[in-house]
């Protein structure tokens, strides 16, 4: 029971990354691509913690907690290169 | 163009400690779990990326005195060290040592020198990872 449970909410989450796959690819302007890449790793990161619970295993958990602060430092990146122009600024502006 | 980043700014400087205890505990725990050098590197540079980003290079030269090339190369120091010590007590190149120690607070713990030559890999990959992000970002 746990198990089909647990299998339907990997493949809905596999729906919701194709969707948000779609977004990237058909999205009309670079602030849709990075919000749909930031979607994209955050239902990864869910993915991950159903599979290791499939698994039965917490060797997991540790990736879970990277990809969520990797996707935060490259959503960042993303939204300054779209404002500034550039990500690494050698001196601030004011 | 006057900028105001306040949000940012002031969730990196909570985030930046987050991540960096996340990468010394993910470092300390890679005998017995996922981890290790390596990766505790990483974080431990993605911490200091972040910082950058939301700041910028300058202002984290100043917080964060550092030449990451001196701390590259004192990093192989390191691991070259641990690897060439047991050498000179008659033991094959790359032996390792373990024991058990009743420290303060922490109680009996196994402290073993493959500790020592994975801090020299941490150092090795938070200097190269800093150093090609810093050369990266000050060019014009």
């Amino acid at each position: 029971m746990v198990e089909k449970v647990l299998l339907i909410a990997l493949a809905l989450f596999s729906i919701s990354i194709a969707l948000s796959l779609y977004r990237v690819i058909k999205g009309p302007s670079m602030p849709d691509r990075a919000i749909a890449l930031d979607t994209i790793g955050i239902n990864l990161l869910s993915a991950i913690a159903i599979v290791s619970i499939v698994l039965k295993t917490k060797a997991y958990l540790e990736a879970i907690l990277i990809l969520g602060i990797l996707a935060f430092i490259g959503t960042i990146a993303f939204t300054k290169y779209i404002e500034r122009g550039v990500i690494v600024e050698r001196k601030s502006n004011d | 163009m006057k900028t105001n980043d306040v949000i940012i700014q002031f969730t990196a400087k909570i985030v930046f400690f987050i991540i960096f205890f996340f990468s010394i505990h993910i470092f300390l725990a890679g005998h017995y779990t996922p981890g290790g050098g390596f990766v505790g590197g990483l974080l431990t540079s993605s911490a200091i990326v972040l910082l950058v980003l939301a700041f910028d290079l300058n202002t984290v030269r100043n917080v964060l005195p550092i030449n990451y090339t001196y701390l590259t190369a004192t990093g192989l120091l390191l691991a070259l060290a641990t690897a060439a010590f047991p050498m000179f007590l008659g033991k094959p190149f790359f032996t390792h040592f373990f024991d058990y120690f009743d420290l303060p607070l922490l109680g009996k713990q196994s402290l073993h020198t493959a500790m020592l030559f994975d801090s020299g890999v941490y150092l090795v990959v938070v200097g190269v990872t800093m150093t090609i992000i810093q050369t990266i970002g000050e060019d014009e």
